[in-house]
């Protein structure tokens, strides 16, 4: 008998997996890219589970306009050396009513830029399943999502009411207009990602490692000045600041955290002791209680 | 992972880090579940796992104390099961609704914990979680013993392929750690469960509240000294023998990126393969040689069970999603029919009869319901005739597959042996199979190939068959115009029959009544018999209610295509109340005829009829002279 497979293999194993069980049952399929550390996870998986073909699906980022310029360079830089088929979506009506987290706050910004964006980008091109890189440690509502997650063809999610799913056998039915969003990381957990990133040398943006970087503090949280969109309130001022972060998503909503970790091995040395947790740097979540669930139920990923 | 954080291990040296990863890699993983009825403490008992094995941060703490004042059932207390209930329906109504997966890791073992829903009603859920899980642990209120989910739950998790089974008799402090009730409800349940099959029972008296012998043994159990639950999860070996079995490869998807490569990408579902050695394709009993295994870090020489890979064959040979590559000396069943332990998952009944989609782990097919041996009482175990499987229930089901399809029994293999049912409507999955064995009728009656054929016997008779088949409620007009419109067929030469609903309930269907189950049985017999009159060569014409659209859906596989003519008679409720022809709907209205479609059993309107005939202000007449220009046009008249 060989050795078992280690932890992470038989993470691999089912990702990819995942990725071949949509290539062979839908019609259109599309693979979220956040540009965020699970999204290059997610891509290298990708890459492998169908070599030496390219991956049979486009990658779609759904831009806000409000995310670090170091993600935009970074996505654009991973696009051209892996050579998938990139596309962005924006939001033009948001763009057009100058929709921004700073004067709408975090939970108006997120909708319209994202959430009614991410739906007006699946309706044009009418993809019929969708990658996404969630984990199940996340949250407490992602602990409760299928990894194949039905959605109508309003793209609601039915929390109240998913599919059953037994062993490996997914159910990838819909009707005209219906989806399903992909989790091929569900199983994942923070640290699992680190570790595979680690292990399989993922590029990654360099945001994840600390730097000196200008940052105002508001609200309890670091916020990088990324731009000169976020202006000053009185009584702040802008510091450098050896810091990094460990999510990453519009800059204005994202906490840095202080940090000397300037390398793999002491990001995830920094992981090992850390006593709060990975989203607690995302204004997103906190707003109201329950909240991601209910972003969810409209159609966030 | 925090368990490492903070106390128990010393700040990470970077130096080393990379050789402490290694060892998290070496860790065997345990997936269980908890199960067991409501209030049973099930999601108690992992918050408090995460809890004591410091595995909350403390933002989630602090997010914790804040939830347990708002929602919390322990008064002043942290409420545990806040941890991981995390839908608003659930923190609101303090039940569990869905299963959630936790994951966490100690210094000897990795853990994914799914923890399930105790509600009858969600019992689909408890399975979800169970279909993965190598070990349950079972949890009872120590005051209420054994429960009719507490079995429920059991029996699932033995057909699911679980042998391990922790009994955890929670809220042991509220019977005052007394030794008597542990052993009396420990005793219940070995009595019940002696033939689920289980290998291990280990019952261990415990306070999911409190702590009590869930990761360190309880000074308030003296009489206990068994392991606590962290404890005998660590140490648990759940790995099925050391035997290989034979090798199995469900092929998923086949990567062509160039003419000169045509790879089968699938998981290897057991035993191994190398490069030169031999395969046959399953399906076909074609053979062929294993040329490579690719994989994006580059060719290998073998390939193992669990592993994602994607194999060459020497030859080129026919092989798509759904077959299997598998050893030549030891082959899976192949066949058309088969014997499947069912768990039923949907609002609506499993009816013999009707067809459902069969989904195994890459295959997917048309079955029916040949057959409902029986359904397992989980009071008692015993095995009841039964004429439907409803919400929840158990039972052993034979299937006949539109198509052969590769397995092995789910006793010899939980990957290959397994299989999903699919509402065909609403794409809903609304049972789960464990196969038991395949049934040989399907090798033995073969079919006896004929000379003249459906073709030949249509040409003598100059016309296309095809079978008319009109559904509408009772009195709506369908026999009338049926009758009508067959006269002018006739008349012009046509050759001719009608089915009439009433009619064939005198005769071939006179052992049925009108319950959903036989209504299917009815459709299904009346299905079957136009088939052979339109093999015939003869234009059937089909007049039955036909309330189900499942069942007009089957008869339409049934034919050939373009064969099958739905026609929707449209007249209202009302309307047919109205003309009554046959004084039933006055009756049915007056609760003396039972499932009367309308009244008491639903009609499910055609979405998509091939001829919709409204009637309202039509005479029949007008109707059939339609229906007449429609068949010219297509060719069949």
């Amino acid at each position: 008998m060989p050795a078992p497979l280690t932890h992470l293999q038989r993470l691999e194993a089912e990702s990819i997996h995942i990725m071949r069980e949509v290539a062979a049952t839908f019609a259109k399929p599309v693979m979220l890219y956040s540009i965020g550390k699970d999204s290059s996870v997610l891509l290298h998986l990708a890459m492998k589970a169908f070599y030496p073909a390219k991956p049979p699906f486009p990658f779609l980022h759904v831009d806000t306009t409000w995310k670090f310029r170091e993600m935009i360079a970074f996505r654009d830089r991973m696009a051209a050396e892996l050579g998938f088929d990139l596309l962005v979506h924006i939001n033009e009506e948001g763009v057009r009513d100058g929709i921004n987290p700073i004067d709408h706050g975090s939970n108006t910004h997120t909708h319209i830029m994202k959430t009614v964006a991410l739906r007006q980008a699946l309706d044009k091109y009418g993809f019929d399943a969708a990658f996404g890189g969630a984990r199940r440690d996340e949250e407490k509502s992602r602990a409760k999502e299928r990894i194949f997650s039905f959605r109508t063809a309003t793209h609601a999610w039915d929390p109240k009411n998913q599919r059953p799913e037994m062993w490996k056998i997914y159910n990838t039915r819909v009707a005209k207009g219906e989806s399903i969003r992909v989790f091929p990381l569900s199983n994942w957990t923070e640290l699992d990602i680190w570790q595979y990133i680690l292990q399989e040398n993922i590029p990654i943006v360099p945001l994840y490692f600390a730097r000196k970087r200008p940052v105002v503090e508001r609200d309890g949280m670091l916020i990088m000045v990324d731009d000169d969109r976020l202006k000053l309130q009185p009584g702040e001022k802008v510091e450098e600041r050896m810091v990094r972060f460990r999510t990453l998503g519009c800059y204005p909503l994202t906490g840095a955290i202080e940090s000397t970790a300037q390398t793999l091995e002491e990001v995830v040395a920094e992981m090992l002791t850390a006593r709060t947790s990975e989203r607690q740097g995302r204004l997103i979540d906190r707003d109201e209680a329950g909240s991601m669930e209910k972003k969810k139920r409209e159609g966030y990923f | 992972m925090l368990q490492e954080k903070g106390s128990a291990l010393p700040e990470p040296d970077i130096a080393d880090i990379r050789n402490y990863l290694a060892s998290q890699e070496n860790k065997t993983l345990l997936r269980f579940l908890t199960c067991g009825s409501v209030d049973d403490g099930k999601s108690t008992l992992i918050g408090r796992l995460l809890y004591d094995t410091k595995l909350i941060f403390e933002d989630q703490l602090a997010a914790l104390e804040q939830d347990s004042k708002k929602h919390g059932t322990a008064g002043e207390e942290i409420d545990f099961a806040l941890l991981v209930d995390g839908l608003e329906a659930e923190r609101e109504q303090g039940i569990t609704i869905d299963v959630a997966y936790r994951f966490f890791s100690t210094p000897k073992r990795k853990f994914i914990v799914a923890d399930t829903p105790g509600h009858e009603q969600y019992t689909r859920n408890m399975a979800t979680g169970a279909s993965t899980a190598d070990l349950a642990v079972v949890l009872i209120d120590a005051r209420q013993g054994v429960l009719p989910q507490t079995r429920r739950h059991s029996i699932i998790a033995s057909l699911l392929g679980i042998r391990h089974i922790v009994l955890a008799v929670n809220k042991i402090d509220l019977v005052g750690f007394d030794e008597a009730v542990f052993a009396k409800i420990v005793a219940d349940y070995e009595a019940f469960s002696k033939d689920l099959g289980f290998v291990s029972v280990v019952p261990i008296p415990m306070s999911a509240r409190y702590g009590d012998n869930v990761t360190r043994a309880s000074e308030n159990t003296p009489w206990y000294s068994g392991p606590s639950l962290l404890d005998h999860l660590e140490t648990v070996d759940v790995e099925e023998g050391l035997a290989e079995r034979p090798f199995r490869f469900p092929v998923q998807y086949v990567n062509r990126p160039n003419l000169d490569f045509r790879g089968f990408a699938g998981t290897v579902a057991s035993g191994s393969i190398g490069v030169g050695e031999d395969v046959v394709v399953a399906k076909s009993g074609k053979r062929s040689r294993i040329k490579r295994i690719v994989t994006h870090d580059g060719d290998r020489e073998r390939a193992f069970e669990g592993e994602a890979v994607t194999l060459l064959l020497a030859d080129e040979i026919e092989v798509s999603r759904g077959n299997m590559l598998v050893a030549p000396d030891a082959r899976p069943y192949v066949a058309d029919q088969l014997a499947a332990n069912v768990v039923w998952f949907d609002e609506h009944p499993l009816l013999p009869g009707r067809m459902y989609l069969l989904r195994t782990e890459t295959d997917q097919v048309n079955a029916t319901v040949s057959h409902l041996k029986h359904r397992v009482n989980i009071h008692n175990f015993a095995h009841e005739a039964a004429k439907c499987l409803e919400l929840n229930e158990v039972g052993v089901c034979n299937f006949s597959l539109q198509a052969p399809i590769a397995f092995d029994s789910f006793e010899d293999n939980r990957t290959t042996g397994a299989f999903v049912l699919i509402d065909r409507l609403t794409n809903a999955t609304v049972g789960a199979g464990m196969i038991l064995y395949p049934l040989r009728r399907a090798a033995n009656i073969h079919w006896q190939a004929l000379d003249v054929t459906k073709a030949s016997r249509a040409e003598l008779k100059h016309q296309k068959p095809a079978v008319l088949w009109f559904t509408g409620l009772s009195g709506s007009g369908k026999s009338t115009i049926a009758n009508l419109l067959e006269r002018k067929l006739h008349a012009a030469g046509r050759h001719t029959y009608i089915l009439d609903g009433d009619n064939v309930r005198h005769g071939l269907n006179r052992d049925l009544g009108f319950t959903e189950e036989d209504r299917v049985e009815n459709i299904r017999r009346v299905a079957e018999v136009a088939r052979l009159m339109a093999d015939a060569g003869l234009i059937v014409l089909v007049s039955f209610i036909s309330p189900f659209r499942a069942e007009r859906r089957m008869a339409r596989d049934l034919m050939d295509e373009g064969e099958f003519i739905e026609v929707f008679v449209d007249t209202p409720f009302e309307e047919c109340a109205r003309r009554d022809p046959k004084g039933l709907y006055a009756r049915a209205l007056k609760g003396e005829i039972k499932n009367f479609t309308g009244v008491d059993s639903p009609y499910e309107e055609p979405e998509l009829a091939d001829v919709h005939l409204k009637t309202a202000g039509r005479e029949p007449e007008e109707l059939a002279d339609e229906l007449e220009a429609w068949l010219r046009e297509r060719g069949y008249c």
